[in-house]
Parts: structure tokens; C-alpha cells; sequence
């Protein structure tokens, strides 16, 4: 497994070779180099997942950990800073993941940002992200993964930031970088605590004789003296990952980041740099469940709630918005929230029972993988919705199934896919996240089944408001809709593949929460709710939002009284479902909670910078130029010092 | 009484600095005799005005003997343990550590000489082109003196013979009021706390009966030497620029010319540090009963120092301006490195002090060459400088986010090995708040790294290649930026030598 250190350095280089020699590459070298060398990124994650998981088991039917490469980088006392590369089930998984969908973004960029100004610098760009994100899910210590969780914030600043002529793309650029840096914050003291008091960083560690040890096992034994901090580690460590994978209230970067090109929203967005906190938490499951509990809260029931509360909050406000890449930034909101309950559920791992105890682990893994898959291909569809029409308004859509039939196609595969319908692999992985659900509690279980169903209804309000509906007459007439080209389709042709094909694999063999093969099988008693429930949200929106509503006609039928009646009571059924929907849904439940977003979570944000420099500014009179004040202030502060010395 | 001359050998360091002062200080002699023959060079090539040595020759000779120098103390660092050598009956001692540290000043002052060659070359500055080179090693001399000490007064000289030069330095642009302003603020507070410190220092006899550091430590704690200990702490509060002993700092960055202000920030501020670090663990140690008071002290003079500066730094126009408040709140980290006094500490604060100086050599060698390209200093003459010129905004980039402490940069291992050393020494609290701080210094490091990207300007600017000399800094420190936090042979060493140190 040597060549797994290439998957890491080949994208480094292709960041070093486009950053400085971008320039005087021509725009075609420069993707074609890019996008190449991805490729080749591609097949050695494939190579290594196929080798990975063929290799025969161990006596106690796990994948052994590996661990190719791991030197000591920075020994600090007793403590060390390791660097290198681990490849476990949950990594192997990621490596696919990540170089699958990057390579799907690298090759759609091609025709989405064709003649963009610095596209050079865009696929630089690209292959940072893309090594960061792997540096960070093949870790084989809490503080690299830190250092590359760094280090994606950095790419993803520079990314959502690429149209930097744009104030919005800037000051949401600057957002997501310093509200997730808030976040990080807690996730380093949660580091500094962690090394403190268990005395090492690493997961695993090479032992004498070749062997693997699995350090983060040891650990879990460790007496109740010593692991006193360990769950406030962890608790902090959950902030810096419900930073990243933006659970409320540090949601609030992530719609925003959509200001971003399109397919930077695909792999940062959808697929990758979002899950990176579930990784986290998946990645300490064995911690959590050892010692997870501060004043008699467990850890993983945080993760519970919040989680909860953030799938249901995110559902309500993708129901009310216009903007299609907000929609599908607030539901991978709620998506990722519903991995995060996964694990939250998982109350026995070591010895659980896989259908009761532990299953979430595996549900929440298998959805991370299909939800990667087709969110990127929901994101990708919008890209080349947004390419034919230029613009990310609803109203500027309707209608476009006529011209553009492989991004209708493709994005409604996707649809089905998020809303759970079989055989589309969105159902298989919500499944078993539900199964999970009403395992742990009933009400969680009814509660994210609801969800699931708002989730079916706003993504069919989103399809039937892009492909059907009204046409914009006005603005089609002097711009023809057009379906994009063949390098922005094949991408989506490809995902629209594996999400139908996904559901299939028997994900359990290979990821599962105590390393044993389990197969999958479906409660369908679970699973028939569930699909219930999502048809029923489909069929209503369907009946919402199918229909055209031709606001000209209308008023021609007011002039044209034998058409009048028609249209009166076409307008009536309209404003009936208007009023249910609109006045009740949404302006009682979905705008009071957008409100709330708006302004109480982002005025609070807002509230601490407008503090910052309004103290700044009444303070700078002590500043004034005059010596003998700054002598006085010098003899004043001795005067305190004296003071605080003698009193204490 | 006889001395016995064979003590100067183990100051081998001192000696060979001061060798270099004096040959600089005879070779300025020879290079460019008359003063009309300097203004005669005014427009003319250095061929044609007949001085002996040409300009290049004139801003090489400092930084090769300098390197030099540097190259001939770090090939005698006393690595081991038991051999922490000490003359003149204990008031000079040596250690490795304190080796490291006067070899990382002495970088700091080549980076200073390779900025500011193309400066000094010019018509104005030609004919006390010499002066510079001679008063900046003298401050460096004294800073050796400090850092070596171990007595009191031979401390207090060090530091008299580091800040007097300064204000020479730092009035060095005489015809220019802002110049010889800041001079006068400087010296004339320099001296107020000079006075205040030396007062406290006799408060510290008083207490103690003696003034070598090695005897001191068993001095009862009194009302006379707790205001000795205030006294000092507010007088090396000064030198370092620690909140509420600060309020020279702005103004005089502002006003000094820039190699003078780049010198000041990083190489004057970290050899305090290290003095502060080295007199608290010798005679205000964890062992005695001042420890809990300078703790308690500092920690509000850090919390107060790194926030203020912070709400302060968010306000600037000026460019140099908001480097002396980043620099107030980067001398508030350092400090943390100095609260528990323990060997993790020590070689935290010397890692800190030499990425701080690769990061704001970096900003202040960029700030001085757009400065003398286009006499622009000002935040908003920055807006669009990315466009005109690309390659100093990104290195000015690269220099913020290392100040800022974002890895991969070095900026981030310095300030996470001081956070560890406090953390480890038990001060939780205060390294919570200085993570917080480090968030509102990213909002406004980004400021400017948005100003050079982001605004638009109609009059950006313009073009400029930069000289041989500024090209050669910025390269150094760039290569540190990126490089000391990576390899980790640097901290690795660091650490070694505080363990023998302390």
C-alpha cells in the first residue's frame, strides 16, 4: 500500500505546478493537468479500496487497520505530532468518496467555468481542497487532522472567494472562513485538553513487531480518574465538527457560501468538506462511547439533539426559499444533520447489537456515501440550470424539461434519491438512519421520518418549480434555453448511475460499527412508512406546483369573459393552496425561522463585530500623541500593578 | 588587582560583534571621506563620484560580516549541559539558549541591512549611510550585554546601550518632523522608564543586599521588593510595549523610518522578552513568593495588552500604525510564553520570537519597499495592489495569515507551542482568551489581505520591480514562513537547549 502517499502528494503537486507556472499555461493545459492527475488520484483510491477490502479478514473478522506510512514529525515533551496515512474501512470509504466526486467537479469545470478569468488558479485551487480533504480523512492523529482541517478552511476560503470582484462572494468567503475558525477554536482547546490528559494524539500507533495498536482502544480503558476531561475533549471537539459540517446555530456560513462557483458548491458543499465533521465524530465513536458523558449528558446525546433540531429546522426553511442553490444548501443541512443522529444513536458499539444498538454507525457512513453522490449531482444539475438561464431565482425558471432533457432527467433521479423512493440509493441509507432512529426512541424515529417527508416535499417544489411550471416567456425570448455541454453532462450522466446503483452494495461488509460483515436487510415496517410518507409529499407537491400559472393569461381572461370563470377558479384553487401553504406553512412556521436565522443567529454574529470596532473606536481617544499623557498612563499603570500586588 | 584578560574569550560573542562594529565603523571612514564628494554622487553612478568602494560594496560589507559573525557564534553554541560559562566574578554568563537567541537577532539585522540597502543608497541617506550600520550593531551590542547578564547594572547598561542608539535610529530621517518627533517621544520616555527601572533596581539592592541574579533569590518579600519587582516589570513592560506601557509604540512606528520600525518591533522587543523570561525564572522563580504576584500581574497585563491592541489595530489607516497594535498584540503571546517559567516556556518564546521575526520582516520589508516606491503608507493605498503588483501582496498574504497563526504557516506552530506551554503550566483561562483574541486578529489581518485583493481603486499603485536587496529579505522570509513551522529541527533544537538552560 505504498502508493497510497501519492494520493496525497500527486494533488499537492498539482497545486505547486499550477499555482507558480499557471500563468503560462494556456486554460486547456492547465484543467487537462489538473483534471489528469485527479484521474490518476482517482484510480489509486480505487486501487486502494479494491485491495483494501479483498485482502482477507482477521481471526476476528475485521479489516486490519494499516498504517503504511506514520513518521514522528514534532516531538513536543512526552508528546508527539505524527504525520502519515491510516486506511480503515471509514478512510477507504472517504478516499472514495472525496476522489470520486472531485474528479466528477474537475471534468464538469471544464465547460462551467469555460473562459472564467484565473481558471488556472481555479484548478489550483481545486487540487488544494481536494489534498487537504484527503490529508484529513487518512489522519493518524486528532492534530493532523486538525492541520488539514486548516488547511481545507484555508482552500474553501479561497474557493467560495474565487469571483473575488463579487463584494457578496467576499464577504461570504470571509464568513465561512471566521465563523468555522470559531468553531476551530473550541476544537483546538478540545485537542490541547485531549493530549493533556490522555498523554497522545494518535488513533493508532505502529507497535513494535509491525503490528498496529490501536492507541484510541487503550485508551478507552483508561480509569475513571484520568479520563475525568476526556468527554469535555470530546464536547469541544463536537463544536469544531458542528462548525465544519454547519449544525445550528454555526450553520449560518454554509447558505451564504453558495456565493461560490457552482462546482466548488458540489465538492465543498455537498460532498466532502461538510461530512468532515461527521468523519470526526465517527472517527472518535469509540472515545464517545467509552467516556462520554459531562454532568450526566452523554456527548452523542447532544449530537442527538442537535442534530435533530437542525434537520428539522433546515427542512422548514429550504420550504421557503427561491434561490435553487439555497434550497439545496439548506437540505444538505438537514441531510448532514440526519448523519449526525445516526451516530448520536449509536449507544453500544463494542458489543451491540447490529440492528439495535450500533446500526446508526453503518447508516450514518452508508448515507454519507449516497448522499455525496447525489447532492454533488443535484448541486451539479443546478450548475448547468443556472449556466442556461444565468440565474439562481426560481422565477427565472419553469419549463425547462423541454430544453435541457439529460439535466431533467438526471436531476429528478436525484430528487428520488433524497427523497427515499426505492431502488434509488437515498432510500436504502435513509432506511436504515430511520431503522436506527426507532431503535434509540420512538419519537426520534417518528420525528426524522417527518423530516424525511418535508425533506420529499421542498425537493420536488424545487423540481417542479425548475423543469415545469411557467416558462419565463420573457426572458427565454431573447435567450433560448440550451442543455449544456457534454463535459458538464457526462459528470452528471455518471453520478445519476451510482445513485441508482448505490443502494445495492452491500455497504455492511465493508463499514460496519464493529468491523464484522453484516448484511443489510430492510424493516419494512420502517421502510414502508417511509416510502409512504415520501409519495404522499411528492403527490402534494405535485398537485402545488405542476400546474402553469400564467399570470398574462389570467389577465387576458378577465378581458375575455367566457375564459373568465376559468380562470377566476383556476386562481382560486391557486390561492387556496396559496393560503395553506403560503400563509400558514410557510408565514407562521418557515418565515418566523428564517426570521430567526436572519436576524437573531446572524445579528448575534453581526452584534460581536459591531462591538469589536464600536469599543475601538471610543477607546482611541487614550491615543492622543501627547507625551506627558502616555507618562501619566505609564505611571498610572505602575500605580495598578502596586495595587493588584499588594492586594493579592 | 589584576584582571585576568582571559575573561573576555568567554564573551567571545560581545567581542566579535563589537570587531565587527569597528571595522565597519574605519571601513565607513575610508569609503566615502568627504561630504561634498557624497553630494557630488547625488545624481551620478558610484564609478563616476570616485569613492574607493562603490555603493554595493558599502551594503554588502555589513551583511557579510554580519553573516559572518553569525556563522562564528553558532559553531561555538555551547550544546552542553554543565558548561554554562560565566566572567567578571558572575556578571556575564552564556548559554546555548542565549547563543540561539543573539544568532536569531542577528538574522533579524541582515534582514533589516537587505531591506533597507536601496534606501540608504539614496542621495539623501548616502552620506550617513555608515552612521546606520554602526548604531543598529550598537543596539544589537547592548542587547547581547542584556541577554548575557547576570547583575543588575550590567543588565541596566545593556539595555541603556540598546535604547539610546535607538532614538538615534529611530530620529534618523532628521529633516523629516515625523522622524525627529518620534525621536524626541521615544527618548524622552525611553528615560522615564529607564528612571523608574533603575529605581527599582536600587528598591531591589535595598531588599536584597546584592544584586547578582544567582544570590537574589532568597530576597524576603517586602513592600520595598514588590515595588522592585513593579518597578521592573513596568519598565520592561516598556521596552516590550505591554499595555499600559505602550502608548509610545504607534506613534513612534508610525514616525521612524521603516527598516527603523522593523527593527524595533521584532529584534528590540524579543531581546526583552527573553531578559523578562530569564530575571523572573532566576530571581522572581516559581520558588519564591513572588511568583503568584508577577502571575497574577501578568496575566491581566496579557489579556489587557492582546485585546486592546486588538479593538486599536481594527481602526487604523496607517499601515505602520496597525503593525505597532498587531505587534502590541503579538508581544502579548509572547509574554504567555513567559507565565510558569518552565523549560517549554523558554523554548516556546524563542520559536515564537523567530517566526514573528520571518512574518514581520516579511510585512515591514514589503510595507518599506511600497513605501519608498510610492510614498504610500496607508491602508487604503493598498486597495488593488494585488493587480498592479502581485507577487508582494501575495507575500504580504503569506506574512498576515503567519501573523494571523492559520496553518500551515509558521505563524500557527509558534503561537499553538506558547498556547501549549501555558496550557501545560496551568493557565487555562488565559489561553482561552488569547485563542479568542486570535479570532479578532484574523478580522483584521484579512482587512488589509481584502484591501490588497478585494477593493477597487482608480489610482492603485503603480508597477514596481523591487531591488536586489528587498528581493533577498523577502525571500528569507518567506522561506521561514513556510518553512520554520515544517521542519522541525528548529523547535527541536530550541527545546533541547532550554533544557540545559534551565
Amino acid at each position: 500500500m505504498e502508493y497510497t502517499l501519492l494520493i496525497l502528494l500527486l494533488p499537492f503537486f498539482s497545486f505547486l505546478f499550477l499555482g507558480i507556472c499557471g500563468k503560462w499555461l494556456s486554460h486547456k493545459t492547465a484543467g487537462l493537468v489538473g483534471t489528469s492527475v485527479l484521474g490518476i488520484v482517482t484510480i489509486l483510491s480505487y486501487m486502494t479500496a479494491y485491495a483494501y477490502f479483498t485482502a482477507p479478514r482477521g481471526a476476528d473478522g475485521t479489516f486490519a487497520t494499516l498504517l503504511p506510512y506514520n513518521f514522528e514529525w514534532l516531538p513536543m515533551g512526552n508528546l508527539h505530532f505524527d504525520l502519515g496515512i491510516m486506511l480503515d474501512p471509514i478512510s477507504v470509504m472517504m478516499l472514495i468518496v472525496i476522489s470520486t466526486v472531485s474528479l466528477m467537479v474537475h471534468i464538469y469545470s471544464f465547460g462551467y467555468m469555460h473562459g472564467e478569468r484565473g481558471f488556472q488558479r481555479y484548478y489550483a485551487f481545486l487540487s488544494l481542497f481536494t489534498m487537504s480533504m484527503l490529508g484529513l480523512v487518512v489522519a493518524t492523529n486528532i492534530f493532523q487532522m486538525y492541520m488539514f482541517w486548516e488547511l481545507v478552511g484555508v482552500s474553501s476560503y479561497l474557493l467560495i472567494g474565487f469571483y473575488f470582484t463579487s463584494p457578496a462572494a467576499i464577504a461570504a468567503s470571509k464568513k465561512a472562513f471566521i465563523v468555522t475558525r470559531f468553531a476551530d477554536m473550541f476544537f483546538l482547546i478540545g485537542i490541547l485538553i485531549y493530549g493533556y490528559f490522555v498523554g497522545t494524539f494518535n488513533f493508532v500507533e505502529a507497535g513494535a513487531d509491525g503490528q498496529v495498536v490501536d492507541t484510541m482502544g487503550q485508551i478507552c480503558g483508561f480509569d475513571a480518574d484520568a479520563a475525568k476531561f476526556i468527554p469535555v475533549a470530546l464536547g469541544l471537539m463536537f463544536i469544531g465538527g458542528a462548525g465544519k459540517s454547519a449544525m445550528f446555530p454555526l450553520h449560518i456560513w454554509l447558505p451564504d457560501a453558495m456565493e461560490g462557483p457552482t462546482p466548488v458548491s458540489a465538492l465543498i458543499h455537498a460532498a466532502t468538506m461538510v461530512v468532515a465533521g461527521v468523519f470526526l465524530i465517527a472517527r472518535m465513536m469509540p472515545l464517545l462511547q467509552s467516556f462520554g458523558t459531562i454532568g450526566g449528558h452523554t456527548v452523542l446525546g447532544i449530537v442527538v439533539w442537535v442534530g435533530v433540531f437542525t434537520a428539522f429546522y433546515a427542512a422548514a426553511v429550504a420550504c421557503a426559499q427561491s434561490d435553487i442553490k439555497r434550497v439545496l444548501a439548506f437540505s444538505t443541512i438537514s441531510q448532514i444533520a440526519f448523519m449526525m443522529v445516526a451516530l448520536g444513536v449509536c449507544t453500544e458499539l463494542p458489543t451491540g447489537h447490529h440492528h439495535v444498538g450500533s446500526l446508526g454507525y453503518m447508516a450514518s457512513m452508508f448515507h454519507l456515501f449516497t448522499h455525496a453522490m447525489f447532492k454533488a449531482l443535484l448541486f451539479l444539475g443546478a450548475g448547468c440550470i443556472i449556466h442556461a438561464v444565468h440565474s439562481n431565482e426560481m422565477s427565472a425558471m419553469g419549463g425547462l424539461r423541454k430544453y435541457m432533457p439529460i439535466t431533467h432527467i438526471t436531476f429528478l433521479i436525484a430528487c428520488l434519491a433524497i427523497a427515499g423512493i426505492p431502488p434509488f440509493s437515498g432510500f436504502f441509507s435513509k432506511d436504515e438512519i430511520l431503522t436506527a432512529c426507532f431503535a434509540y426512541s420512538p419519537f426520534v424515529g417518528w420525528f426524522m421520518t417527518a423530516i424525511a417527508a418535508m425533506t420529499a416535499f421542498y425537493m420536488f417544489r424545487l423540481y417542479y418549480g425548475i423543469f415545469w411550471g411557467t416558462e419565463n416567456e420573457e426572458l427565454h425570448a431573447h435567450h433560448t434555453p440550451h442543455e449544456a455541454p457534454l463535459v458538464m453532462t457526462l459528470p452528471l450522466i455518471f453520478l445519476a448511475i451510482v445513485t441508482c446503483a448505490a443502494g445495492f452494495i452491500p455497504f455492511g461488509h465493508f463499514v460496519s460499527a464493529d468491523g464484522q460483515a453484516y448484511d443489510i436487510h430492510l424493516d419494512w415496517g420502517v421502510a414502508g412508512t417511509s416510502i409512504v410518507i415520501a409519495v404522499c409529499s411528492i403527490l402534494l407537491a405535485t398537485f402545488i406546483y405542476i400546474r402553469k400559472r400564467q399570470p398574462v393569461a389570467d389577465s387576458m381572461a378577465e378581458k375575455f369573459s367566457g375564459l373568465h370563470r376559468w380562470a377566476y377558479k383556476r386562481f382560486y384553487m391557486d390561492e387556496v393552496y396559496q393560503y395553506v401553504t403560503h400563509r400558514i406553512i410557510f408565514a407562521r412556521i418557515s418565515k418566523p425561522i428564517a426570521w430567526f436565522d436572519r436576524h437573531i443567529i446572524d445579528g448575534f454574529f453581526d452584534f460581536l463585530a459591531w462591538g469589536a470596532n464600536a469599543l475601538g473606536y471610543n477607546i482611541r481617544g487614550l491615543q492622543s500623541g501627547a507625551v506627558q499623557k502616555y507618562a501619566f498612563v505609564f505611571f498610572l499603570g505602575i500605580l495598578a500593578l502596586t495595587l493588584l500586588f499588594l492586594l493579592a | 588587582m589584576t584582571i585576568d584578560y582571559s575573561q573576555f574569550l568567554s564573551m567571545s560573542e560581545e567581542v566579535s560583534l563589537l570587531a565587527v562594529v569597528l571595522v565597519l565603523f574605519i571601513a565607513d571612514l575610508f569609503a566615502c571621506g568627504k561630504e561634498e564628494r557624497a553630494l557630488a554622487c547625488a545624481g551620478g553612478d558610484d564609478t563616476a563620484c570616485g569613492c574607493p568602494c562603490g555603493g554595493h560594496v558599502r551594503a554588502l560589507l555589513p551583511v557579510v560580516l554580519l553573516l559572518a559573525q553569525t556563522i562564528f557564534i553558532l559553531c561555538n553554541i555551547n550544546t552542553n549541559a554543565a558548561a554554562v560559562s560565566s566572567a567578571f566574578g558572575g556578571m556575564y554568563e552564556s548559554s546555548g539558549m542565549m547563543t540561539a537567541l543573539k544568532a536569531t537577532l542577528n538574522v533579524g539585522a541582515i534582514i533589516v541591512f537587505l531591506m533597507s540597502s536601496k534606501w540608504l543608497g539614496a542621495a539623501e541617506n548616502r552620506i550617513k549611510q555608515g552612521e546606520f550600520y554602526t548604531v543598529t550593531l550598537f543596539t544589537l551590542l547592548g542587547m547581547y550585554f542584556m541577554i548575557s547578564s547576570g547583575h543588575f547594572l550590567m543588565f541596566f547598561i545593556g539595555l541603556e546601550l540598546a535604547s539610546i542608539p535607538m532614538t538615534a535610529l529611530i530620529a534618523y530621517d532628521k529633516k523629516r518632523t515625523e522622524s525627529a518627533e518620534a525621536g524626541a517621544k521615544f527618548i524622552l520616555l525611553a528615560l522615564f522608564s529607564a528612571a523608574l527601572l533603575l529605581y527599582g533596581i536600587s528598591l531591589l539592592y535595598g531588599a536584597a543586599g546584592t544584586l547578582y541574579f544567582s544570590k537574589m533569590a532568597s530576597m524576603p518579600v517586602n513592600l520595598l521588593s514588590i515595588l522592585g519587582l513593579v518597578l521592573f516589570i513596568s519598565g520592561m513592560g516598556f521596552k516590550i510595549s505591554l499595555v499600559p506601557f505602550h502608548l509610545w509604540t504607534a506613534d513612534t512606528y508610525e514616525g521612524a523610518p521603516t527598516p527603523v520600525t522593523a527593527f524595533l518591533s521584532v529584534i528590540s522587543k524579543g531581546s526583552a522578552a527573553f531578559v523578562l523570561f530569564t530575571i523572573l525564572a532566576k530571581v522572581f522563580g516559581t520558588g519564591t513568593g513572588f511568583f503568584g504576584l508577577w502571575s497574577v500581574g501578568f496575566f491581566w497585563i496579557i489579556v489587557v495588552s492582546i485585546t486592546v491592541a486588538n479593538l486599536f489595530a481594527i481602526r487604523q489607516k496607517n499601515l505602520k500604525r496597525f503593525m505597532a497594535f498587531s505587534a502590541i498584540s503579538q508581544a502579548g503571546y509572547l509574554v504567555l510564553a513567559v507565565m510558569g517559567v518552565t523549560e517549554q516556556g523558554m523554548a516556546a518564546l524563542v520559536f515564537y520570537l523567530l517566526v514573528y521575526l520571518a512574518a514581520n520582516l516579511g510585512a515591514f520589508a514589503v510595507i518599506h519597499v511600497v513605501e519608498q516606491n510610492s510614498g504610500k503608507v496607508g491602508i487604503d493605498d493598498y486597495n488593488g495592489l494585488y493587480k498592479t503588483n502581485p507577487k508582494l501582496a501575495f507575500l504580504m498574504t503569506l506574512c498576515l495569515f503567519s501573523l494571523a497563526g492559520i496553518p500551515p504557516f509558521a505563524g500557527f506552530f509558534s503561537k499553538f507551542f506558547v498556547f501549549m506551554a501555558a496550557f501545560n503550566a496551568g493557565y487555562y483561562l488565559l489561553v482561552f482568551i488569547a485563542l479568542v483574541n486570535t479570532v479578532i486578529s484574523l478580522y483584521y489581518y484579512l482587512l488589509i489581505v481584502k484591501a490588497m485583493y478585494i477593493k477597487e481603486n482608480d489610482s492603485p499603485i503603480a508597477a514596481f520591480t523591487s531591488d536586489c536587496g528587498t528581493r533577498a529579505a523577502l525571500v528569507l522570509c518567506t522561506v521561514g514562513v513556510i518553512l520554520l513551522g515544517l521542519v522541525s529541527a528548529f523547535y527541536d533544537g530550541l527545546s533541547h537547549l532550554a533544557g540545559i538552560a534551565l
